[in-house]
């Protein structure tokens, strides 16, 4: 690992030396050196963070490289940070059936900074592309079909950013009169209730 | 004037037809826009989202233990496989063992949970493409695979019974003898259904060749569970990434020659076998102890120990109003549900609201290769691909 030995971050040493996450740990850094930002193994499962602008191509070098072979790609979400710069944290994560063996990457990103969309190299790409712009307003370039998925024809803003109302902004209803279905802005009878249960005591410690 | 040649030619427009979303066939709420070039489908749209409730959002909003019955309502016909994922997920970030008993149980749910959706799937399939008997025949025995989800939970579907840190209550007295009697019967149910289809000359005509997909293909759109084993890859993850007590159980994976919709109807009716021989082998060796944890701060105590002990009722009160605090972390946890690959990606900041959950539902990949497997096939057989994806709605919109 020699001189990548900052970029690996609370990995358990025993975990290393197992052949697969060494293997893929030395393959990527050897490969890709300055395009990961930092690898941690969370509960077993070994996450890239990578920089955005590698990741089309690393994608790519996943998926064709004879011993990564990662066929699938399973889930494309996002994480909302709102305090940070790069607000968006997108997750990619990835199978390889070959090899039975799972792996994350993840990219920062903001409102602003589109990311390449991976359509190309993962027929998947398509639809859960979509549904990280439909959610969260991320952009993807060269994505040939970049339409909102789950949420209503017409529908304004990206509704799982943490500063989107959980409430939302408008209410529907089928108007007797007009004969249609007729859009309204939200009117709670009662305000919203956020119940934060937390005890003013540290809990961490205890459990 | 000059004529060109390909003034010759008349332009033939496609024709767009709107499939849905209150089509019978159409498994709930989907809205198809398909263009035909006569009856030969060109393009197969699918608009979905018709029944987005939200789900992500209001589960970043309620404690973990509330969150729990929202999986019920993805996949509606198999409910506890989607709460045991969920379970699986927030035990990963506590770092919490659960007793051997409560996995027996788990496992016996998971197993009668594929049951309830193969019945449903097969049997809803041969209704769409014209056979309604066998759905009748099954829904007799859902009938008594959701009582035995009411014996435990007291829910007919939404249950709420596996739950992070084992199960919510034990077993009630003689369950097991009665999932055994229901073993004896089910595998000749199983028979008379496949009497019916597997060598109906109308149901192969229906389904022989239709849909297929390569393996590369299957493996790029994201497919899994039977979509994926239909095309010959044997990739259960019951098998390949075990959980619970899978590892020390005996069963096949059964997997697809033709890649067509036939293959994958015998894979489900050769699972539904599977899952008898995986019960039979629990009912065995069940054994006896604990269903839930020993962590006080994890599962809630029982009845009885609320009524003696102070400090329980104390752990009562808290676990329910305030909930647990679930260590920073994060984690993909995947189980094979009945449809296929069911992912939890869990985003915990130690409070006792998840940060984000995202739930990798099997049928929205599945519906995505929609277009690419009904390409090129007539219109009739749009209903029996819609059919042998399995798609359920809740899962898919979420």
């Amino acid at each position: 690992m020699k001189d990548y030995s900052k970029k690996i971050l609370d990995l358990d040493q025993k975990l290393i030396k197992t052949d697969q996450f060494y293997s893929y740990i030395k393959l990527l850094l050897d490969s890709f050196p300055y395009d990961i930002k930092k690898i941690t193994c969370i509960k077993y499962e070994l996450v890239f963070e990578i920089k955005s602008e590698s990741l089309s191509l690393l994608s790519k070098f996943l998926l064709k490289h004879s011993s990564c072979q990662f066929e699938q790609l399973v889930d494309v979400t996002a994480v909302d940070y709102p305090e940070k710069i790069n607000r968006f944290q997108v997750v990619y994560n990835f199978l390889s059936v070959r090899y039975n063996y799972r792996i994350r990457l993840k990219v920062e990103t903001n409102e602003e900074t589109a990311l390449a969309s991976l359509c190309d190299v993962y027929l998947s790409a398509n639809w859960l592309e979509r549904e990280v712009w439909d959610m969260f307003g991320i952009y993807f370039v060269n994505h040939y079909d970049l339409r909102r998925i789950l949420t209503d024809y017409g529908f304004e803003g990206f509704p799982l950013r943490k500063d989107f109302p959980l409430t939302g902004y408008v209410e529907l209803r089928y108007d007797e009169k007009e004969k249609r279905i007729v859009y309204e802005p939200v009117e709670l009878t009662q305000e919203y209730r956020y119940f934060e249960f937390t005890s003013p005591w540290d809990q961490t410690k205890s459990i | 004037m000059n004529l060109l040649k390909k003034d010759f030619y008349r332009k033939i427009k496609t024709f767009t037809l709107n499939f849905g979303p209150q089509h019978p066939a159409a498994h709930g709420v989907l809205r198809l826009v398909i263009e035909l070039n006569g009856e030969i489908i060109e393009r197969a749209d699918p608009h979905i989202g018709l029944l987005h409730r939200g789900t992500e959002k209001l589960i970043e909003y309620k404690t973990y233990l509330q969150a729990l019955p929202y999986f019920d309502r993805l996949d509606y016909v198999s409910m506890m496989a989607q709460e045991h994922c969920y379970s699986l997920a927030v035990e990963k970030l506590l770092d919490c063992d659960i007793p051997i008993r409560a996995k027996y149980i788990r496992v016996l749910f998971v197993e009668l949970t594929r049951l309830l959706n193969h019945l449903l799937a097969v049997t809803c399939h041969a209704l769409d493409v014209g056979a309604l008997t066998p759905f009748l025949w099954a829904f007799e025995e859902r009938e008594k695979l959701m009582e035995f989800y009411e014996r435990v939970s007291g829910a007919r579907m939404h249950a709420a019974y596996i739950r992070p840190g084992g199960v919510s209550i034990d077993l009630p007295l003689g369950f097991l003898e009665d999932v055994s009697i229901f073993l004896n019967q089910f595998s000749s149910r199983i028979d008379e259904i496949e009497e019916l289809l597997t060598n109906n000359r109308t149901w192969k005509d229906r389904l022989l060749n239709i849909g297929r997909v390569s393996a590369k293909d299957a493996l790029s759109l994201g497919f899994s569970g039977v979509m994926l084993r239909g095309c010959g890859i044997p990739w259960d993850l019951r098998k390949s990434q075990p959980y619970e007590i899978y590892e020390e159980l005996n069963f096949d994976i059964p997997t697809g020659i033709n890649s067509d919709c036939f293959d994958r109807y015998l894979i489900r009716v050769e699972e539904m076998r599977q899952s008898c021989k995986i019960i039979n082998q629990l009912l065995d060796k069940f054994p006896q102890g604990l269903i839930k944890t020993t962590d006080k701060k994890i599962a809630p105590p029982s009845r009885m120990q609320i009524k003696k002990s102070m400090e329980a009722l104390i752990h009562h009160f808290k676990l329910y109003s305030e909930g647990y605090t679930v260590p920073v972390g994060e984690t993909y946890t995947a189980v094979e549900a009945p449809k296929g690959e069911f992912g939890v990606f869990l985003v915990s900041n130690n409070t006792n609201k998840p940060y984000r959950c995202h739930i990798k539902a099997p049928g929205f990949l599945h519906l995505q290769g929609l277009n690419h497997m009904s390409k090129k096939h007539m219109i009739a057989d749009i209903v029996t691909i819609i059919g042998t994806q399995d798609i359920v709605f809740g899962e898919i919109d979420r």
